[in-house]
C-alpha cells in the first residue's frame, strides 16, 4: 500500500503530545502513551535489536524520527510504505522550518498549532502525502502575521486561482513573477567524507555534493546547466526533466522561485582530499602518551581553509597535556576527552604540526583497553571542489529574453573526515 | 503573536467560559474561543460537550475558522453522532462554494467523519466533486472514494463511484491520476477484489502521468506498476525504459519504488546485456540512499539486504560504501555489517576483515559481538579465506576482552564444524581462556570442541571435569553438550576416568533432572552404550553433514514476496505482510454471490461433528445441530473450524502430548547423530534425512536392554486417520493428519506397504487449496519401505500469503497426490483442522477485543449450540484451547449461562476471531475478520 500512516504525532523529548492528527480510524488514540512507555522510557532501548526506528508494538507499526527536540511519530496498521513515510516526515520538518523562520522545535510547534493543523490537513489526506512543498503551499496557506483586510482579500482571491497550478505539471512555479533585476545564484556545496587507516591508506573516500540555487527571474524561464563531468550517481529536484537528462545528459528545468536544492550527487573516484593527516600516538607505559600529528593541506597554495579543527581523542583518564603547535591554538578539552587544535586560516600546500605530551592518571583497577577512537577534522575550503566538478555553462531562456546576472560559487566542507589511530 | 497563549487558561470553569465566548457576537472573540477549544483538544482535554456551540460557528466565510471547526468535527463527531448531523447542511453548501479550496475542504472533511447519517449525505457532493472543473477538487474527491469505501463499500458500488474513479485514470491532470491510482490500489487491496487492473491502455496513461505528477504521486503510480505483469519482454522493457529516469529523483521513496518496478519487470527480460546495464544503473541510486538521514538509511539497508540476496552482482563492487562510520547510529551499523558479510568475496575479504577487526575494538558490546560473528560467518562461507579469518579471531582472543573471547569461541566452533580436521592446532590457545567463559552459548561451544577433539586434547578429561563440577547449575544447553561430550570422550578414550565421569553424568541426567530433553538424551546414550558400544560409536561419532552460513539465507519464496514489497514495512521487518497486518479484510462477498449458505454449512459440519464425537468426553460439549446461522460468509472452511472446536474436548489432548513426545525423541536423536552443535545450525539438522533411519535402528534394539535404571516408556504413536485405503492405493495405505508443531504446520503421514515388494521414491504434492498450503519439500524422507512395514514422516508445510479467500478453483479440502516408483501417482483428499492454522500470536489485548468483535459484520457470524457447558468448567477448558492457539479473551459466568470470547489467529486469514457465546443451551459464534 502506497500510503504512509493512520496518525501522525509530534512529541517532545519526554513523550508528551505537542500536536497530533488522526487520518484513519483504525488506530486508538492513546498510542502516544504506548510510544512513551515502550520506546522512549524503555530500558531495553539501550539494546541494539530494539533501537531501530521502525517497530511493531501490538498490532501497530511505529515509525519515528527525531529532529531537534521533537519526535515525529507515524503509526499505521497496514503494510505502509516505510520509505515514503520517512521521506515524508523529513520533508515535513523542512516544510515547518520554512514556515517558522528556519526553526523546528517544541517551542515553534506549540506557538503555531493553528497553522500546523492547517498544514497537516493539506499535506496528508487519508494517510496519502499530497502537497508538502513549502513554495507551493505558501500560495494558499499563509504565514501568520498582521495583514490588512485588503491584502487578505487579494491573497484569498489569488489562492482560489492557485488550485489549477499547484496540481499541474509545473506546480512549483507561480505564473506572472516580475523582477527588476534578473539574477541567478548557483552554489556547489561539497561534503567530503574520508576514512583513513592508521597506516595512511585511504579506506573510504567519497563526496556528497549538492547544487543549491537562488533564482530571481521573471516569467517562466527555461534553464539549462552544463557540467564538466557526466555524473553517474545523481538525484534531481522535482523540477528537472529526468527523461531528458537520461537521454541527452543535459540538466534542464523550469526553476522554482527563490532558493532550492537543484541536485545532489555522490562520487567516489578521483577525489582530491583537501587534507592528509599523519598521526603518531605512542603509549609510554601506563601514565604517558606521546602525540605527534602532522596535517598537510593538498589544495592550491592560492586557496585556504577556514576554521580547521582537529580533534584528537584521548583516554578517559587523561590528566593534562603539554601542547606545542606550528600554527593555531590547541588545548585539552576535558569534556570531550580530546585534544582540540584550531587553525583559523590554513593555507594551501602547507604542513602544520602538533606535538603533545599527555599525562594519564594511574588507575588502580586493571585498565580497560583504550578503544582509540579516530581523529576527526572539520573545515571549509572556499572555491574548492574535491570532486573536480565545474559549471561549464548556465543558460537562461525566457520569451522576453531579458538580461540575467549569474553567480557561481563553490565550497568544500568536511563531512566525516576521520583518521584512525 | 504566538498561539501558545491559547494554552494558558487554567482557571476553573473554563469550559463555561469557552461556551460564552463561542456564543459571543464579536467574530474575533468567537474565533479566539474556537482556538482555545482546539488548544484544549490538542493537550488531550475532553471538550466534546461544547459540540453544539462549536458547530454553530461552522457557517462562516473565514476560512481559517472554518478549518478549525471542521477539525473539531472530525475529532468529536463520532461521540456525538446526533449533533453532528447539524453540520450536514453547511457541508453540502460548502461543497458547492465558488471557491475550489472550500469545495475540496468540505468533501475531504466529510469523508473523515465516520457517522452513518453524514455518510448518506456525502454521496451527492462526492459525485459532483469527482466531476468538478477544478483538478484540486477532483484529486481530493478521488481520495474521498477510498475513505467512503472504508466506511461503506456497498454504497461506493451502488453509486458507481468505482467507475468514476477509473475514469479519473484518464484525467488530464497528473495529480488527479496519481490520487485515483492510490485510491483504486487501496480498494483493490483491502477488498481483495479485482477492481484495479492495469491494462495496456491505462498503462500508457500512468506512464505519462508519472513524468508530471508530484513526487508522492510518482510513488503511488510506481507502486501500482510494480504489481503489473507485463505481456511480454518488449512490454516489460518499455516500462523499464520509462521508469529508469526516476532513479535520479531526489526523493528516496521514488527511487526505491522505481527499483522495485525495474526488478519486477526485469523478470521477463531475457536480454542479458540489458540486464547487466540495468544492474549497473541501479547500483548508484541504491548507494546514494545511504547519504540520507539515518532512518532513511536504515530502511534502505534493509531493502538493499533483500536486493543483494537475490542479485548480488548489483553491488558486488561496492562493499566499501557499507563500511561503518564511527558516528553511524548502532542500528545502521548492524545492518551495514550484515550487508558486508553478504558482499564479502575472495577478492575483498582482506579489506573486509580489517574493518571487522577494527569494529571488534569499538565500545558497543552488541556491535563488537556481531563483528566477531561476522568474521566467523565469512570463514564458513569463504573457504579460501578461512585461515585468515581464524588468524584475526586469534588476534582478537589476545585482547582478553571477555565478550570478544566468548563470541570468538562460538564462531570457531562453527569453523571447526565446517572444516573438520584442519585448524585444530589452535585448540591450545582456546583452552587458555576456559575460565573467562560465563555465557551458556560460549561454554556449550567450548565443550563441543573438547568432545569433538577429545582424542587430540591430552587433558580433555580434566577440562571436561572442570565443567562437570557445576553441571547441576548449568543451563540445559550446556548440560546437553556436556552429556554428549562426555559420551564422545568415553567412546574415544574408554579409560577409567571417563568411565567414572560418564556414570556420574548419566546418573544425574536421568535421575535428578526435570528436563525431558536432557533425560531422554541420557537414556538413549545409556542404552546405546550398554547394548552395543560399536553401534554407539557409529551413531555418536558419525560423520556430520557440511554446514553453510545460514545467517543471511532466506527462503526463496519469502525473498520473492519481500522483493515485491520493497520499500514497505514488510521489507523492513523481513516478514510477509500478513504476519503483522491484522486489518486486511477477506473478500467481501455479497450474499447473492454465494451458493445457498445453509445447505453448505449443514452438510459440512455434520460430518465434522460425527468424526469428533468420540473425542468428546468430559466437559467440552456434545455437538448439537449447528444453529442455522443467519447467513454465512465467504469463508468456506469455516464448518471444519466448528467441528474442530468441538474436537478440542477430551481425547485429543492426549494425542497432542504423544505427538509432542515423539517429536522430542526424534529431535534428540537428530542431535545425537549429529553430535549436537547447538545454535542455529542444529535446527536444520533435525530435519535432515539421515536422522530417520537412525530412529528406526534405535527402536530395533530398544526392547532388549535391561541395564538402564529405568526403561523409558516406549512412545506409541496414535493411529493417524486413514486417507487412502490399501484397495485404492494399489496396496499402499496412507494415513495422515495436518497438525501444528513448534509454530509450524506439519503434515504427519504414515505409509504402510501392503505389497510384496519394497517401495521407494516417495514424493508428495498438493493441489491448489484454500489454505494456501504446500509442502516445503516434495520428497518424503522415508527412503525405502519394506513389505509389511510402515514408515512415518513429518512434512513441514509452507503457507502462502493471502489465501483462504475462497477464490474460484480452490476448495476447502486438501487434495493430496503421492507418488512412488512402484505405484505411480495416487490421489486422495484430506481435511485441515483449524487448530493447525491458528498461529501462536492470536492472543489479543482484552481492551481492543470488544471493539474489534463489534466491528466485524454481523452477517459473517456463524454460530453453533453446545451442550454441557457450564461456567464452572471454562477454566478447565482454557488450557486446552490455548494448546490449540485459541485464546479465551473473556469468560463471564452467570447462573443462566456462560459467555466465551476466545480469539485465534491464522496465517492467511490474517486474523480469525472466534468469539464464542456459550449459554446453557450453548452457542458458539464465529466471525472471521
Amino acid at each position: 500500500m502506497a500510503g504512509c500512516c493512520s496518525a501522525l504525532y509530534f512529541l517532545n523529548l519526554k513523550g508528551d503530545v505537542l500536536i497530533q492528527r488522526t487520518y484513519r480510524d483504525d488506530v486508538e488514540r492513546n498510542l502516544a502513551t504506548v510510544f512513551r512507555t515502550h520506546i522512549l522510557n524503555s530500558k531495553e532501548s539501550d539494546h541494539v535489536a530494539s533501537a531501530t526506528p521502525v517497530r511493531v508494538l501490538g498490532s501497530c507499526s511505529f515509525i519515528y524520527l527525531r529532529s531537534n527536540d521533537v519526535y515525529i511519530l507515524a503509526v499505521t496498521k497496514n503494510n505502509a510504505n516505510a520509505m515514503l513515510t520517512f521521506q515524508f516526515m523529513t520533508n515535513v520538518v523542512t516544510l515547518f522550518k520554512s514556515y517558522f523562520g528556519g526553526e523546528f522545535s517544541e517551542q515553534s510547534i506549540k506557538g503555531n498549532f493553528v497553522l500546523i493543523y492547517e498544514l497537516l490537513d493539506e499535506t496528508l489526506d487519508f494517510g496519502y502525502p499530497q502537497i508538502v512543498d513549502a513554495a507551493i503551499l505558501k500560495q494558499y496557506i499563509f504565514q501568520k502575521g498582521f495583514v490588512t483586510e485588503a491584502t487578505k482579500a487579494r491573497r484569498e482571491a489569488e489562492a482560489q486561482n492557485a488550485t489549477l497550478q499547484v496540481t499541474g505539471a509545473v506546480g512549483w512555479r507561480k505564473e506572472g513573477l516580475r523582477y527588476k533585476k534578473n539574477e541567478v545564484f548557483l552554489d556547489i556545496v561539497e561534503q567530503v567524507n574520508m576514512l583513513m587507516s592508521n597506516k595512511g591508506t585511504v579506506l573510504r573516500c567519497d563526496v556528497n555534493g549538492k547544487v543549491v540555487m537562488k533564482v530571481f527571474l521573471s516569467g517562466m524561464p527555461d534553464v539549462k546547466l552544463g557540467l564538466n563531468e557526466a555524473l553517474e550517481d545523481v538525484t534531481f529536484h522535482q523540477c528537472v526533466n529526468l527523461g531528458r537528462f537520461n537521454t541527452e545528459k543535459v540538466v534542464s528545468f523550469v526553476p522554482p522561485d527563490g532558493e532550492f536544492e537543484l541536485m545532489k550527487y555522490r562520487c567516489q573516484d578521483g577525489i582530491k582530499q583537501p587534507f592528509r593527516v599523519l598521526p603518531v600516538i605512542n603509549e609510554m607505559g601506563r601514565t604517558r602518551l606521546e602525540v605527534n600529528v602532522k596535517v598537510k593541506s593538498t589544495f592550491d597554495a592560492k586557496l585556504f581553509a577556514l576554521n580547521t579543527v582537529v580533534t584528537i581523542p584521548m583516554p578517559d583518564n587523561t590528566a593534562r597535556a603539554e601542547l606545542q603547535t606550528s600554527q593555531g591554538k590547541a588545548k585539552y578539552d576535558a569534556k570531550k576527552h580530546a585534544l582540540v587544535w584550531k587553525i583559523k586560516r590554513f593555507t594551501g600546500a602547507a604542513e602544520q604540526i602538533l606535538i603533545a605530551n599527555v599525562e594519564l592518571i594511574a588507575t588502580t583497577k586493571e585498565k580497560k583497553q583504550w578503544s582509540r577512537p579516530p581523529i576527526s577534522l572539520t573545515f571549509q575550503v572556499p572555491m574548492f571542489a574535491a570532486s573536480g566538478l565545474r559549471v561549464q555553462y548556465l543558460k537562461v531562456w525566457e520569451k522576453s529574453s531579458y538580461k540575467v546576472d549569474k553567480w557561481v560559487r563553490k565550497v568544500c566542507k568536511s563531512g566525516d573526515y576521520l583518521i584512525r589511530i | 503573536m504566538s498561539d501558545s497563549k491559547y494554552f494558558s487558561t487554567t482557571k476553573k470553569g473554563e469550559i463555561h467560559e469557552y461556551k460564552e465566548d463561542l456564543r459571543a457576537v464579536d467574530r474575533s472573540k468567537r474565533k479566539d474561543s474556537v482556538k482555545k477549544v482546539i488548544a484544549a483538544m490538542t493537550v488531550g482535554k475532553d471538550v466534546s460537550m461544547l459540540f453544539p456551540d462549536v458547530v454553530n460557528c461552522m457557517q462562516t466565510d473565514d476560512l481559517e475558522l472554518k478549518k478549525l471547526v471542521y477539525l473539531y468535527l472530525i475529532n468529536y463527531a463520532k461521540t456525538q453522532p446526533d449533533l453532528a448531523i447539524m453540520g450536514v447542511n453547511t457541508f453540502v453548501k460548502d461543497s458547492q462554494d465558488p471557491n475550489p479550496l472550500i469545495r475540496a475542504l468540505a468533501v475531504r472533511t466529510m469523508g473523515c467523519i465516520r457517522v452513518d447519517k453524514i455518510t448518506e449525505y456525502l454521496c451527492d457532493p462526492l459525485q459532483r466533486c469527482l466531476k468538478d472543473d477544478d483538478p484540486y477538487v477532483r484529486k481530493t474527491a478521488a481520495v474521498c472514494v477510498a475513505k467512503l469505501f472504508d466506511i461503506n463499500p456497498e454504497l461506493v458500488e451502488d453509486r458507481g463511484f468505482l467507475d468514476t474513479l477509473k475514469d479519473l485514470l484518464a484525467d488530464s491532470n497528473p495529480m488527479v491520476v496519481a490520487n485515483a491510482v492510490a485510491a483504486l490500489a487501496e480498494i483493490h487491496e483491502t477488498s481483495g477484489r479485482d477492481v484495479f487492473q492495469i491494462t495496456s491502455q491505462s498503462l500508457f496513461k500512468l506512464l505519462r502521468a508519472l513524468n508530471e505528477c508530484t513526487e508522492w504521486g510518482q510513488v503511488f503510480i510506481l507502486d501500482s506498476l510494480a504489481t503489473y505483469t507485463a505481456k511480454d519482454a518488449k512490454d516489460a522493457e518499455a516500462i523499464i525504459e520509462r521508469v529508469t529516469p526516476r532513479l535520479q529523483h531526489a526523493n528516496c521513496a521514488v527511487v526505491l519504488s522505481a527499483v522495485k518496478v525495474i526488478l519486477k519487470q526485469m523478470e521477463l527480460v531475457d536480454d542479458d546485456v540489458l540486464k547487466k546495464t540495468l544492474h549497473k544503473k541501479m547500483a548508484p541510486p541504491l548507494v546514494t540512499l545511504l547519504s540520507a538521514e539515518p532512518e532513511i538509511q536504515y530502511v534502505a539497508l534493509r531493502n538493499i539486504h533483500l536486493v543483494v540476496s537475490k542479485f548480488p552482482q548489483i553491488l558486488v563492487h561496492e562493499v566499501k560504501v557499507f563500511f561503518c562510520k564511527y558516528n553511524d547510529p548502532i542500528y545502521v551499523k548492524m545492518e551495514k555489517l550484515e550487508i558486508m558479510i553478504q558482499l564479502a568475496s575472495d577478492k575483498n575479504i582482506d579489506q573486509v576483515l580489517l574493518e571487522f577487526k577494527e569494529y571488534a575494538t569499538e565500545v558497543d558490546v552488541d556491535f563488537v559481538r556481531k563483528a566477531v560473528r561476522a568474521i566467523g560467518r565469512c570463514a564458513v562461507s569463504l573457504e579460501r579465506a578461512a585461515e585468515r579469518c581464524i588468524n584475526v579471531l586469534l588476534e582478537l582472543i589476545q585482547t582478553k576482552l571477555n565478550y570478544v573471547v566468548q563470541e570468538a569461541i562460538i564462531v570457531i566452533k562453527d569453523i571447526f564444524r565446517r572444516y573438520p580436521n584442519r585448524y585444530e592446532s589452535i585448540i591450545a590457545t582456546l583452552c587458555e581462556n576456559l575460565e573467562s567463559l560465563d555465557e551458556p552459548e560460549a561454554k556449550a561451544s567450548m565443550i563441543w570442541i573438547i568432545g569433538e577433539y577429545a582424542e587430540r586434547i591430552e587433558n580433555a578429561d580434566e577440562l571436561l571435569e572442570t565443567f562437570l563440577e557445576s553441571f547441576p547449575e548449568e543451563t540445559s544447553l550446556v548440560q546437553l553438550q556436556l552429556v554428549t561430550a562426555t559420551v564422545k570422550l568415553f567412546l574415544k578414550k574408554p579409560t577409567e576416568r571417563p568411565q567414572q565421569m560418564i556414570q556420574l553424568v548419566l546418573t544425574y541426567a536421568t535421575q535428578e533432572t526435570d528436563n525431558p530433553d536432557l533425560r531422554d538424551r541420557a537414556f538413549v546414550y545409556w542404552r546405546l552404550l550398554s547394548t552395543d558400544p560399536e553401534a554407539a560409536k557409529e551413531v555418536v561419532l558419525a560423520e556430520k553433514p557440511v554446514i553453510a552460513d545460514v545467517g543471511s539465507g532466506m527462503e526463496p519464496q519469502l525473498l520473492a514476496t519481500l522483493l515485491q514489497n520493497l520499500s514497505s514495512l514488510a521489507s523492513v521487518y523481513h516478514k510477509p505482510p500478513e504476519t503483522f497486518v491484522s486489518r486486511t479484510r477477506l473478500a467481501v462477498q455479497r450474499a447473492e454471490d454465494l451458493p445457498n449458505p445453509e445447505d453448505h454449512f449443514g452438510d459440512e459440519s455434520g460430518t465434522a461433528i460425527s468424526s469428533a464425537d468420540a473425542a468428546i468426553a468430559d466437559s467440552a460439549a456434545a455437538a448439537g445441530a449447528p444453529a442455522a446461522a443467519a447467513s454465512t460468509t465467504a469463508l468456506s472452511p469455516q464448518p471444519d473450524l466448528l467441528g474442530d472446536l468441538l474436537d478440542l474436548g477430551g481425547g485429543d489432548t492426549s494425542n497432542g502430548n504423544v505427538h509432542q513426545g515423539s517429536h522430542d525423541l526424534a529431535s534428540s536423536l537428530g542431535g545425537l547423530s549429529m553430535g549436537g552443535t547447538g545454535g542455529s545450525n542444529a535446527s536444520q539438522q533435525y530435519n535432515s534425512p539421515q536422522a530417520q533411519p537412525a530412529a528406526d535402528d534405535f527402536f530395533g534394539f530398544g526392547g532388549g536392554s535391561g541395564s538402564s535404571a529405568r526403561t523409558p516408556p516406549a512412545p506409541q504413536a496414535p493411529p493417524l486417520p486413514v486417507i487412502l485405503p490399501a484397495d485404492k492405493g494399489k496396496g499402499l495405505t496412507v494415513s495422515g493428519r495436518v497438525t501444528r508443531q513448534n509454530g509450524q504446520i506439519v503434515y504427519k503421514i504414515a505409509l504402510a506397504n501392503g505389497t510384496q515388494a519394497p517401495m521407494d521414491g516417495f514424493m508428495v504434492q498438493f493441489n491448489k487449496n484454500a489454505f494456501g498450503l504446500s509442502p516445503a519439500n516434495q520428497n518424503i524422507p522415508v527412503g525405502s519401505v519394506a513389505p509389511g512395514q510402515t514408515a512415518t514422516a513429518d512434512l513441514v508445510l509452507n503457507q502462502a500469503a493471502g489465501m483462504l479467500n475462497a477464490a474460484a478453483g480452490t476448495t476447502p479440502t486438501l487434495q493430496v497426490a503421492i507418488r512412488n516408483n512402484q505405484q505411480g501417482v495416487l490421489y486422495m483428499s484430506d481435511s485441515v483442522p483449524a487448530s493447525a492454522l491458528f498461529t501462536e500470536g492470536g492472543n489479543m489485548d482484552p481492551s481492543t477485543f470488544p471493539p474489534t468483535w463489534k466491528g466485524l459484520p454481523d452477517a459473517s457470524e456463524a454460530s453453533q449450540h453446545l451442550q454441557g457447558v457450564t461456567p464452572g468448567n471454562i477454566e478447565a477448558i482454557k488450557p486446552r484451547l490455548v494448546a490449540k492457539n485459541v485464546f479465551l479473551m473473556a469468560a463471564r459466568g452467570s447462573p443462566s449461562g456462560a459467555i466465551w470470547r476466545p480469539t485465534a489467529r491464522a496465517q492467511g486469514v490474517s486474523e480469525l476471531k472466534l468469539p464464542h457465546d456459550a449459554n446453557f443451551e450453548g452457542l458458539i459464534g464465529l466471525r472471521p475478520q
